[in-house]
């Protein structure tokens, strides 16, 4: 079974958001990288890059299919996971942990209202699953 | 449709996608290592859903010398051959393999173009007038063991001592198991028919002595690492021989035989094929997949078949391109043009 951690924010299109202060860091539910299969590539956004709530900032392609990643929150990009290139694999292995793809700067305090909980999501997920 | 080995799978943690009407494992866990341990080692492969056909003798010979691109009466009792069957206009009905009995053929075809193939024979028989039929074995399972220790595995397994000079492309048959040393990954191997009880039995010894169960995402990365083609993709009914690189399996010597789809392609034969299928290595970032558009300096091409090669770590793909395209080309990935180089077929050799 998928794990789901309660301390995350998730989007309807499978990113999962962790808030520390106005930085949020993001990476694809462990739901998502089960359906994804194997990744092999990720690529990610630059940093400096302003992205806005819902927009495509980056690509997971896995052995099955290029998926893209849509921002879920508004801000700029100050950190990007280079490890990813290297190790595409972590995304399967540690989607929560050393799998997150990139941090954003937020611009606005409050999180946008799409973002689901945990028990949102889960039911999300559940639901597109039949 | 579910094969006999449906419950053991879902046991070792199967994913199922549903292939040509039959809930088949996609991979049980990681496609990637499933690909290494057969390359590496050795997998099994669930390929019941893959359709065996067998023909009393008698009136098979002279039915398949019509219906296949190969000439079946060259063939000793235990040999087995790659073939075609096509259609009138020279495109290609399915790709099979064909095996000669002490008594009779025995046929294993392609799960989607079963129903297709059955009629296409029935068609044939008609024609020829035959009074006998092809007859559908489907509650037997088949069992793929590919991977440079498979052969030593299924042999201790099955008690096949012999199985160690069975030479490619022949077969024994013992009474609970036909196994031919065939396969679809380039790795050395054999093919295991029998019924769903001798198939339950084998797999479960099979994955208990360390042979890694292997899904249908990394046969398919497998096959196209060994430059095999995949019916419905890389060739169809609108494809011949010639398009798809698989002309080799035509035999001409007896000029009398009129195989279906002879006059055909002995036409395209001497006046050149328009397109062909070759194999392309992606030189930069990026995963080719079935359907996208490539560019040469001849003209425009189309993946037929694509996947990240798990060997190479990097795109590969079967592309069908102006029958004078050289060297280099370009594939469109998602909006962008990735260069693409014309690579030798396989594109992974076997290990040894």
């Amino acid at each position: 079974m998928p794990d789901f951690p309660s301390d995350l924010h998730y989007s309807q299109t499978h990113e999962w958001v962790r808030v520390e202060g106005n930085r949020a860091t993001v990476g694809i539910s462990d739901y998502a990288q089960t359906q994804l299969g194997d990744v092999v590539y990720v690529e990610l956004p630059e940093v400096g890059a302003h992205v806005e709530f819902g927009g495509e900032v980056a690509v997971v392609e896995s052995v099955k299919a290029a998926s893209d990643i849509y921002a879920p929150v508004t801000g700029e990009v100050v950190d990007a996971n280079d490890e990813l290139d290297s190790a595409p694999e972590t995304v399967n292995a540690d989607p929560y942990g050393d799998g997150w793809f990139f941090i954003i700067e937020m611009t606005n305090d409050e999180l946008p209202s799409d973002l689901l909980t945990a028990e949102g999501y889960e039911a999300h997920c559940q639901a597109e699953g039949e | 449709m579910k094969t006999p080995l449906a419950e053991l799978h879902a046991e070792a943690g199967a994913r199922f996608i549903e292939f040509a009407g039959w809930q088949m494992p996609v991979h049980y866990g990681s496609q990637l290592e499933e690909h290494h341990a057969v390359r590496n080692h050795a997998g099994c492969f669930d390929v019941s859903h893959m359709a065996v056909v067998d023909l009393d003798s008698g009136y098979a010979e002279p039915l398949l010398r019509r219906l296949l691109v190969s000439d079946v009466s060259r063939l000793n009792a235990g040999d087995a051959v790659y073939s075609l069957m096509l259609n009138e206009r020279g495109g290609i009905v399915d790709d099979l393999i064909t095996y000669r009995r002490e008594h009779g053929y025995r046929l294993v075809v392609n799960a989607g173009t079963t129903r297709k193939d059955l009629d296409w024979i029935a068609r044939c028989e008609r024609e020829l007038k035959t009074t006998a039929t092809a007859h559908h074995r489907n509650e037997l399972c088949i069992i793929a063991v590919q991977g440079p220790q498979a052969v030593k595995n299924v042999r201790n397994l099955l008690n096949l001592r012999e199985l160690n000079e069975l030479e490619s492309f022949t077969f024994v048959e013992r009474a609970d198991y036909f196994v031919a040393r065939t396969g679809y990954t380039g790795e050395d191997g054999v093919e295991v028919i029998c019924s769903a009880e001798a198939a339950i039995d084998l797999w479960s010894r099979l994955v208990t002595n360390g042979v890694q169960p292997v899904g249908l995402g990394a046969r398919d990365s497998l096959r196209l690492e060994a430059g095999l083609n995949l019916y419905g993709h890389d060739m169809s009914d609108d494809t011949n021989p010639f398009e798809c690189r698989v002309a080799w399996t035509i035999d001409w010597e007896d000029e009398d035989r009129d195989f279906i789809g002879r006059s055909v392609v002995e036409h395209v034969r001497d006046e050149g094929a328009l397109t062909k299928l070759v194999g392309l290595k992606l030189t930069e970032r990026g995963i080719p997949r079935e359907g996208f558009a490539v560019q040469t300096k001849e003209g425009a091409g189309i993946v037929t078949s694509g996947t990240f090669s798990p060997t190479l770590k990097q795109g590969i793909a079967l592309a069908r391109v102006p029958v004078s395209t050289r060297g280099s080309c370009q594939v469109e990935v998602r909006r962008r043009l990735i260069p693409a180089k014309i690579a030798r077929l396989p594109f992974v050799r076997r290990n040894i």
